[in-house]
């Protein structure tokens, strides 16, 4: 998902200094599904867990501005064009409060800031996929967005406080996200001909990418079960994928379009779909720099850093002065 | 020109400085110093692209030809985009789309207010409304102004320059054509040497609390009142019709 | 904090009259003033609010966590504070 290289968790230096009547004290808190607020007590591994996460998670949403964002100049209507501004808009005051729920564990924006700028810290696979046309706007939020929201209305129950918290504002401002880019690939689907087909293509791009983003498959996913066990993590991410390819198919059949998995068919037993083999060389080539825009991403992200700096520092100077004179 | 045919256009070109201006903001979208002032400029975009739709549909209204709001925004030929030469100028760096906004802000303001008070119901309201996002933009961009003036060194010179390199496009905003006319003699509409009056002593006062030196008057550039453009405006253009061109009639 | 980026705020929103302010989350700012907007260009997109109180985080004065039960378990037991507490028969009405 929007933190799906996470399933390392943190590794702890002050496991050593953790007693194990501790641990089971903190853990009876979580079994009983009490909250973890800022400073309680907690192990460092479930700290760094949650930074790792957290950070990851505010990453994948400024660096998502930016594919959607490539095509707010030229939205095909005023409409639209107002409606995709106030996603990316969300997509940043998102990125905020998660960054805000990271701080509250002890680091700063700017360290996690530099750690994503540096490439130390990770950010969704989906992001470093490029928009190439306005249907890709639509199966953005149709697919992506879809596919983001299973992953975090479980979040909103999340074992700490700050994080659960975020995640209900987010899922509350993010309903009409999803319902957006599907009403833009209706649209399309009832349009011209050309219309359709560039439907079609965006899914084409985006359904294996969007499957992607709920991380590699239980088996491969080590460190789940301690997420598990901390309740900062609810379902696996082959649970959440199978829920996302069960609801969405149908949504694409109803536009008409197809899914481009020959192997796909619904299997009455299970009542469940079964799909094709997902190529995981693809998610961690990408997962690890070699997507076709991580680069672009990653440059822009630096260039806006850059840029800035002399306007925060104005701000800064000015604010110094201000409390200079107050006090003189 | 009848004083209807000049009410439209007059509408037009206020629908035209809000798109042109919430258009170069868009292009601000995941480039700003910090993740906060990402959230503010997409506000007053969305504010201003908001105000196009409303103006537009208003012109379209009146002049009765089954125009709509896109209409006016995507299908028209350079020419006939009338905004102000400031508005179309290229964001540049903070300094730049800082100083643009105080000008054109402090300026919109005044305007707005005004046409509050115009004989023409339907604009007013929309002035009405549209008056109260810009004085929050205005407080917002002047509020930067000072703190970019009286920062550091460098950004104090930087934003003088981009005061001086600006400076050129505010005397179109004052200068009074026809339609002007007709709206202020028909529709009780805004006195410009009233509000250039008003401009500069607001601009004044922020320029000054910014530790900033007032540019001379030198010479001023024209023709965006006009339909006449700089040759950013093109690509500007380019951008913002491509969906429309390209696909004609497409309903999206 | 870093000593490089602007000072943390917690912002507080009215919600609208009649109510209390209650905490909506943080927001970094350069000043007073720049958290006040920050916080109106954050928190209130969909008019969440009708008044802003903004709050330098680290001028928060807080109880300590390891002493929450010091702090508060002393209340568990004055059960007297609480209305059920009294037995008064059921005829007796307005009470």
């Amino acid at each position: 998902m929007y933190t799906q290289g996470l399933d390392q968790a943190g590794k702890s230096d002050a496991a050593g200094a953790e007693t194990k009547q501790q641990l089971e004290a903190f853990q009876a808190r979580i079994d009983t599904e009490e909250k973890i607020e800022a400073k309680d007590w907690m192990p460092e591994a479930y700290r760094r867990t949650l930074i790792r996460q957290i950070s990851q998670h505010a990453h994948s949403e400024i660096i998502g501005m930016q594919p959607e964002g490539n095509w707010l100049t030229r939205a095909p209507t005023l409409k639209r064009k107002a409606i995709l501004l106030a996603k990316v808009q969300d997509e940043a005051g998102h990125g905020l409060y998660l960054y805000s729920a990271a701080e509250t564990l002890g680091i700063s924006r700017d360290q996690m800031v530099a750690d994503l700028l540096s490439g130390k810290a990770k950010y969704s696979s989906i992001f470093n996929y490029p928009t190439l046309t306005w249907a890709d706007i639509g199966a953005i939020g149709w697919l992506v967005d879809g596919a983001a929201i299973m992953n975090q209305i479980p979040l909103c129950r999340c074992s700490y406080g700050p994080y659960s918290r975020a995640m209900i504002r987010i899922c509350k401002e993010e309903s009409f996200h999803q319902r957006q880019g599907y009403e833009i690939m209706l649209t399309l689907a009832r349009g011209t001909d050309e219309q359709k087909a560039m439907a079609q293509d965006a899914l084409n791009r985006f359904w294996w990418p969007s499957l992607m983003m709920f991380g590699p498959s239980d088996a491969a996913s080590k460190h789940s079960a301690q997420s598990m066990a901390w309740k900062i993590k609810r379902f696996s991410n082959d649970e959440l994928r199978q829920k996302f390819i069960d609801v969405t198919v149908p949504q694409a059949e109803y536009l008409g379009l197809t899914v481009p998995d020959d192997k796909l068919r619904f299997n009455e037993e299970t009542g469940h779909y079964e799909h094709s083999d997902i190529d995981w060389q693809e998610f961690f080539d990408v997962i690890s720099g070699n997507g076709p825009c991580n680069e672009q991403r990653m440059a822009k992200r630096r260039k806006a850093q850059d840029d800035g700096a002399w306007v925060r520092e104005a701000a800064k100077a000015y604010a110094a002065k201000k409390l200079a004179e107050e006090a003189a | 020109m009848t004083p209807d045919a000049a009410l439209i256009r007059y509408v037009t070109r206020l629908g035209d400085n809000s798109l042109i201006l919430g258009q170069r903001m868009i292009e601000l979208v995941a480039a700003s110093p910090e993740l906060e002032e990402e959230l503010a400029n997409a506000n007053f975009a969305l504010d201003y692209i908001g105000q196009a739709r409303m103006l537009y549909t208003y012109a379209g209204e009146r002049e009765g030809r089954g125009r709509g709001e896109d209409d006016f925004a995507f299908l028209r030929p350079e020419h006939e985009y009338r905004n102000l030469l400031l508005v179309e100028q290229p964001n540049g760096h903070f300094g730049d789309s800082t100083v643009r906004a105080v000008l054109f802000e402090s300026f919109y303001v005044l305007l707005l207010d005004a046409l509050t008070r115009c004989g023409d119901e339907g604009l007013a309201g929309i002035a009405a409304r549209a008056v109260k996002e810009v004085r929050y933009h205005l407080k917002h961009s002047s509020q930067w102004l000072v703190r970019l003036g009286d920062g550091t060194e460098e950004s104090h010179a930087r934003t003088q320059q981009s005061l001086n390199d600006l400076w050129r496009y505010t005397g179109e905003m004052f200068a009074s054509d026809d339609i002007d006319k007709i709206m202020r003699d028909e529709f009780d509409g805004p006195d410009l040497n009233v509000v250039a009056e008003q401009w500069r002593k607001a601009v004044a006062a922020i320029v000054s609390a910014a530790t900033l030196e007032l540019p001379e008057d030198g010479w001023m550039a024209s023709g965006g009142k006009d339909g006449r453009h700089t040759e950013h405006f093109g690509f500007l253009l380019a951008d913002l019709q491509y969906m429309q061109r390209t696909y004609p009639g497409a309903t999206w | 904090m870093s000593k490089h980026e602007w000072p943390l705020y917690e912002v507080f929103i009215r919600s609208k009259s009649g109510l209390s302010h209650r905490h909506a989350g943080s927001v970094h700012a350069a000043d007073d003033e720049m958290a006040l907007t920050n916080a109106r260009d954050t928190y209130t997109r969909r008019k969440e609010g009708v008044s802003i109180w903004v709050v330098r985080s680290d001028q928060i004065v807080a109880s300590d966590p390891a002493e929450t039960s010091a702090f508060f378990e002393p209340a568990e037991d004055k059960i007297y504070r609480h209305p059920t507490f009294y037995e008064i028969p059921d005829e007796v009405e307005n009470l």
